[in-house]
């Protein structure tokens, strides 16, 4: 898999295209259709009863009022999207993921480029640096959320006591509602740092050398004056693919929330995915969470298609 | 001739350039990376602490007397650890098996055959990518609930078997093989089974590499679905069961309860440390889904 070892970003552009244009050149004879078929029915059967009824359903009954264990059902119409659009807790929650999202991406992303641009020009130990880099991305989340939880505790936390050892105040980092979005966001960031820096790693690579020496002969020499004439300019692509990447990855926060707060304190941590959780699989409030649902799914797929249309445009710049 | 001296006095200047930043870079890249792992130094040093010293508190990550063994031993003792690796192991290998069976042969009759309805197939795969797992969960549970399957490592399994994100990459790849190699197989009497097994699966091994080490680590650390279908602490994944082993610790003893973090997230680590490479590209094609 070749493909494997280019930009992230390029290599989704050519998969897209080639996609949309596929075809196979000659056309065997009926008996290989038929083989053909038999290798995709099996996972056309799985696919629609795992993926494509699942996703009907929770359409239609986000236009129901239904409650798990209650025996009627009726059609309720607009009602669960109107409850959406009037209760109190939906409006926090998507709040909150949103302010988490703006607060953990463009940290992890400006974080992870300058680990990559620093990584990939040192000559010393890069292999080191990029695994070290990357470590918290293939920890459990769960686990290593335990271990901050711990860090941060309020009197034993390791943090705790070097703020006091610097003469500034104590902190409940998780249980303050002023602080616990922060400091779930400050975590996520501690994850995804390496994750962006290896996504950038991919597309530093395809960037000519000779391009560094002609800025060079231009006068551009210093790592600062390299980084903005060249590396960030033919960027451009990769940073919007992470930038994408990592806006849907907070969106769908849930791990950090469900371990560590259960979107206390006074619903100041509570996100999207919490909320659906709740509704759903807590309470059995079946309609309501399908409606909640059914809106943060439209939201990822805006997203996602926007980057597809941003990404297909960005081809023409390489 | 002046200018040739100019532009290779520039040169030599460029290239000092760089130099004269390694040293400063190292630096900087080492408490960079020093601030990363510092979590991982604070779990290991944690675990090997006797409880009066972690509740002295303080900066220290080093114990002053060892209590790892009673720690990790404590921590094995109280709370099924290996047990909930086991589970991780089944469910991840029960996964990845079955979309690796499903995904295979369909990526493959997409990249190489013709044949009716192949263009809808490749829009449905396309709109498939689209739908996350969050979207299905509702549906999926009430269906489980309903067959009397959940809290069981089939509900754990199931929802995952048909992966399109594997379909899609799958496919991408068997494009890549000529079809000139397979019809010469076929001129030489291969059947289309036959084909699949032996010339077509071997070449697949690097691709299937990348995308079971996504899968499994995507899954490995899952908490959603598993927090939903279960209900027995037996059948537990090690993201719920760390959960566990935290909500009964309730604050008397972090060494153990360290331990027990560094028990859960070894098994990973390890295999990292082991194919480095292979994780990091695994993981970034991971990316390509969203």
């Amino acid at each position: 898999m070749t493909a494997l070892h280019s930009s992230p970003a390029s290599d989704m552009q050519v998969r897209h295209r080639a996609f949309a244009a596929g075809r196979p050149k000659a056309p065997p004879h009926l008996s290989n259709a038929l083989i053909g078929c038999g290798f995709v029915v099996p996972f056309v059967i799985a696919f629609s009863i795992f993926v494509l009824a699942p996703t009907a359903i929770v359409v239609v009954m986000s236009f129901t009022d239904w409650k798990l264990g209650e025996a009627t059902v009726s059609f309720a119409g607009l009602a669960n999207y109107e409850q959406l659009v009037s209760d109190r807790v939906p409006r926090i929650s998507a709040t909150n993921t949103i302010l988490y999202a703006l607060m953990v991406t463009p940290i992890s992303v400006m974080l992870g480029l300058w680990l990559a641009v620093l990584v990939e020009s040192s000559r010393l130990g890069r292999a080191f640096f990029r695994s070290a880099c990357f470590l918290p991305v293939v920890s459990t989340t769960v686990a290593m959320a335990i271990v901050w939880e711990f860090l941060l505790h309020p009197t034993l936390g390791p943090v705790n006591s070097a703020l006091l050892l610097a003469g500034l105040p104590a902190q409940r980092f998780l249980s303050d509602a002023a602080l616990v979005l922060p400091t779930l966001a400050g975590i996520a960031i501690w994850e995804n740092a390496g994750y962006t820096m290896v996504l950038f790693m991919a597309g530093l690579k395809s960037i000519s050398s000779e391009l560094y020496d002609a800025a060079a002969v231009d006068g551009a020499d210093r790592p600062w004056e390299r980084f903005w004439t060249v590396t960030l300019p033919l960027l451009g692509p990769t940073l919007v693919f992470v930038v994408i990447i990592m806006l849907l990855r907070s969106f769908r926060v849930f791990e950090t929330v469900a371990a560590l707060t259960g979107g206390g304190p006074r619903r100041a941590s509570e996100v999207l995915l919490f909320t659906i959780y709740q509704e759903g699989f807590l309470f059995f409030q079946v309609g309501y969470a399908s409606a909640i649902t059914v809106v943060f799914v439209l939201f990822l797929l805006v997203l996602t298609l926007v980057s597809y249309r941003l990404m297909d445009r960005s081809v023409h710049y390489q | 001739m002046t200018q040739a001296i100019n532009s290779t006095a520039t040169k030599t200047q460029a290239k000092r350039g760089p130099q004269r930043f390694a040293a400063g870079r190292l630096i900087i890249l080492s408490l960079a990376a020093g601030i990363l792992l510092l979590p991982y130094i604070y779990m290991l040093g944690f675990s090997l602490k006797p409880a009066d010293e972690i509740f002295a508190g303080g900066l220290s990550p080093i114990p002053e007397q060892f209590a790892g063994l009673s720690n990790y031993i404590g921590a094995l003792d109280q709370e099924p650890l290996l047990r909930y690796l086991l589970n991780g192991v089944i469910v991840c290998a029960g996964i990845l098996f079955f979309q690796l069976i499903f995904a295979v042969p369909c990526a493959y009759a997409l990249a190489k055959f013709r044949f009716p309805g192949r263009g809808a197939m490749l829009g449905l795969v396309l709109f498939g990518l689209l739908i996350p797992i969050q979207a299905t969960s509702l549906p999926i549970f009430i269906g489980l609930a309903q067959t009397g399957l959940t809290d069981s490592y089939t509900a754990l399994i199931v929802p995952f078997i048909s992966s399109v994100f594997a379909v899609f990459l799958f496919y991408q790849f068997f494009r890549t093989i000529p079809d000139e190699l397979l019809d010469a197989a076929r001129i030489d009497g291969c059947s289309e089974v036959s084909i699949m097994v032996r010339i077509v699966l071997p070449l697949t091994i690097p691709a299937a590499t990348a995308f079971g080490i996504f899968s499994v680590v995507s899954h490995w650390n899952d908490l959603f679905w598993p927090l939903i279908v279960l209900r027995s602490p037996e059948l537990s994944t090690p993201p719920l069961g760390i959960l566990a082993f935290r909500s009964e610790e309730a604050g008397d003893s972090y060494g153990e309860l360290m331990a027990g973090t560094v028990i859960i997230t070894a098994p990973l680590v390890v295999a990292f440390l082991a194919a480095q490479r292979r994780f990091i590209e695994g993981i970034s094609l991971g990316a390509l889904k969203g």
